[in-house]
């Protein structure tokens, strides 16, 4: 399959850099409460939303950056970005009604709006800049009963199932960016499954920024109801600009007994160019909580893109039997920087997680992973397996490993193994001699390399994830 | 097919091969044999272009081909192939991954399409069977977890699939037991033909006796000091290389 793949890549840029010359409504840069009231009244939302947006600025304005992370991160002028823009033709009722530069810019990123995505069986949200452009496949889902829309619409029309699991997962206090983002969210995407039903398709979110000096701050909530199944899968892509521009998302999941719900994200926000010049600095909280007994939640992630990552998946254990489960490969090239890993907290009984991580550092980047494993006193016979693997392409790169474990039951067991290694010379050559270039033999052996992690992407997002890897550690050898 | 004129060449300043000159044409087997230390191994690591040593002087041809201008992969694409002495593990790429992207490089380089995956899995199929490779090997990493034995048959189960002009078998008879040394040779007899040629490098004569050789040469301190028939072999064998040494020592005073 590697090799289709291999062949159709050829160049090593950037190929979303683009933008699209379309209308944007976008406010002035800036933060006040003033700001926060503003993008509530643009999303004519009621006043317990505009009150929660309040009181989580008005937090904010006490907390300070956190700077334990192994990343330098430039001071970010928060009064210098536009907390909201929107393309300008606002909630388009049918396909026909959605801008055409829009539609040819989401048609230019390989997600094609229109209903045949039926053929691949996903439905798709797509978010550009602070807007919801248009979700696929409401209707058919929505006669299972299932709720996949935009979390504005899921404030309007589902109002109660917003407020009773929105921030209940990431509290509003939980950590500055979090905060920030239950401030100033301009939209994302709301799943809900109900009782009992596994959801017959992928479901889909496709994140755009767009605009200049914004920052993309959404937010999505799923929820499975008992005995529910969801995968669901959310890309990101930016245009190249040379400022840098800030990206502070939620994802909160919930899983109730005996549901499972999957996450897969290809993230690939523009990293900067090759002089560290540009690129999108990724502050995101994501967490689910398995909060009915038997409960499952995995997290899958392939991180190729952004200047600087700070992102921990993580779960809460909180059913008794429930299990996580977090696969993450984190590829930096040039002078990204990744602080990324996952957090695993174990309550209930007979809880178990399983950690695989797999960094990949090339030219100048810094990759760490960072995880913490902690059982609680009364999880009985807790499982945790980590195993978290470095891959160093060149030597002026850097692999980190921060675990972190606390253990305050004598009957848990948790295994941690680590190992770093390089591509080597030898397995470079050995491709070259069989007549495969150096480019590919490394695209090969990276791939290899993560394997483990992209077989737990669904099929789609596996062949995309290949092509990125490929394409992020062009030129990183030589 | 390959000449090689004053061929000088060393890793890190070291120099091992010091003036090798030899000609290989197309229908021929070469045994290449000499003592610890002499060059051999350099020798098919400088053929297939590792970036590890450096040619200081002379001139390689291949097919007419200045091969020295060509990068290791386009040497492959050429037709050279190198049955390495120990065959690197790569883990996570899988056999038939490595192999189509390989046949499809060469494919390429020859303007022609891809292989189908019918084509392919039966052209595995086929080539397999020559080297008595188990069904499984299609799903194995690269050399990972392969016994010597394996990793050797691994080696000609590549070179049948790649089908080169020019194929260079670097110690493959160490490691192995007699039974693998039997079926590594049948395979590269089956793949023998009057348009392709083999370099066979060994210490010893053993391989010798399932690989018929047309030409056996001594090398020495990086130059080939004596050549012959099959014969060759047979007095190495018996007497050793300390005669060979001694020649050379009383013919350089």
């Amino acid at each position: 399959m590697s090799t289709d793949i291999l062949d159709q890549v050829t160049q090593g840029d950037y190929k979303y850099g683009f933008t699209t010359d379309i209308e944007t409504d976008i406010i002035p840069i800036g933060l006040s409460e003033e700001v926060v009231r503003l993008i509530s009244a643009k999303k004519n939302e009621p006043e317990w939303m505009l009150e929660f947006r309040l009181k989580a600025y008005r937090h904010w304005l006490t907390m300070e950056m956190p700077t334990w992370a192994h990343l330098t991160v430039p001071n970010i002028d928060y009064q210098s970005i536009a907390y909201y823009a929107a393309p300008r033709k606002n909630a388009p009722k049918s396909l026909d009604e959605v801008d055409p530069e829009l539609l040819k810019t989401f048609e230019k990123l390989g997600i094609p709006l229109q209903e045949r995505m039926a053929l691949s069986g996903i439905a798709v949200d797509a978010v550009m800049d602070s807007v919801s452009v248009k979700t696929t496949f409401k209707e058919s889902l929505s006669e299972l009963g299932i709720i996949f829309c935009s979390f504005s619409e899921a404030v309007e029309h589902h109002p109660d199932l917003v407020q009773k699991y929105m921030s209940s997962v990431v509290p509003y206090t939980d950590n500055f960016f979090a905060t920030l983002n239950c401030a100033v969210f301009s939209d994302g995407s709301f799943v809900y499954i109900p009782k009992g039903v596994r959801c017959p398709m992928e479901l889909s979110t496709y994140f755009r920024i767009n605009a200049m000096n914004t920052g993309q701050f959404e937010r999505t909530l799923i929820v499975a109801d008992e005995d529910s199944y969801v995968s669901y899968l959310e890309g990101c892509t930016a245009p190249m600009r040379d400022e840098n521009q800030l990206h502070a998302a939620i994802v909160e999941i919930v899983a109730m007994k005996n549901a499972e719900v999957k996450y897969s994200t290809v993230q690939n926000w523009y990293p900067g160019d090759k002089e560290g010049k540009g690129g999108i600095y990724n502050f995101v909280t994501k967490r689910g909580i398995c909060k009915g007994d038997n409960s499952k939640i995995s997290w899958t992630q392939v991180e190729t893109g952004s200047a600087i990552t700070w992102k921990y998946p993580s779960c809460i254990l909180l059913g008794d039997n429930s299990s996580a489960e977090f696969y993450s490969v984190a590829v930096t090239n040039h002078h990204q920087q990744a602080d990324t890993g996952t957090k695993m907290l174990h309550i209930g009984k007979n809880t178990s997680s399983h950690i695989l991580s797999k960094g990949i550092s090339a030219g100048k980047s810094q990759n760490s992973y960072r995880g913490l494993v902690k059982v609680n006193p009364a999880a009985e016979n807790a499982r945790n397996f980590s195993q978290c693997d470095s891959l160093l392409l060149g030597d002026k790169c850097g692999a980190h490993t921060f675990p972190y474990m606390e253990v305050n039951n004598d009957t848990a067991i948790v295994e941690h193994e680590a190992t770093t290694s390089k591509i080597n010379e030898d397995q470079i050559f050995y491709c070259n001699q069989r007549g495969i270039s150096t480019e590919d033999a490394v695209g090969l052996i990276v791939n290899g390399y993560a394997k483990e992690v992209l077989n737990k992407l669904p099929m789609e997002f596996a062949v995309e994830a290949q092509k990125l890897l490929q394409i992020t550690l062009e030129g990183s050898v030589g | 097919m390959l000449e090689i004129k004053n061929l000088h060449a060393n890793i890190n300043g070291k120099e091992i091969i010091k003036g090798l000159s030899l000609t290989v044409n197309a229908g021929e087997i070469h045994a290449i044999m000499g003592p610890n230390g002499a060059g051999k191994s350099t020798l098919s690591s400088v053929l297939t272009g590792n970036p590890a040593f450096t040619v200081t002087e002379g001139q390689v041809t291949f097919n007419g081909k200045n091969l020295l201008e060509l990068t290791p992969e386009d040497r492959s694409r050429e037709g050279i192939f190198l049955s390495f002495q120990y065959p690197v593990e790569i883990p996570g790429v899988s056999m038939v991954n490595f192999m189509r992207t390989a046949v499809n490089e060469h494919r390429k380089y020859k303007n022609l399409d891809p292989i189908s995956a019918t084509d392919f899995l039966r052209l595995m199929r086929e080539k397999k069977e020559l080297v008595e490779m188990d069904n499984k090997l299609a799903n194995r990493s690269v050399n990972e977890g392969f016994s010597g034995g394996e990793k050797k048959r691994n080696e000609i189960f590549q070179m049948a699939m790649l089908n080169p002009l020019l194929s260079i078998l670097d110690e493959t008879d160490s490691g192995l037991d007699i039974d693998a040394l039997r079926i590594v040779a049948n395979g590269v007899n089956k793949l023998k033909s009057p348009d392709n040629a083999s370099i066979v490098i060994t210490h010893y004569q053993r391989l010798l006796d399932y690989i018929i050789p047309d030409f056996v040469h001594v090398l020495y301190d990086g130059r080939i000091v004596k050549s012959g028939g099959k014969e060759l072999a047979y007095e190495l064998e018996e007497r050793g290389y300390d005669w060979i040494k001694k020649e050379v020592e009383e013919a350089a005073i």
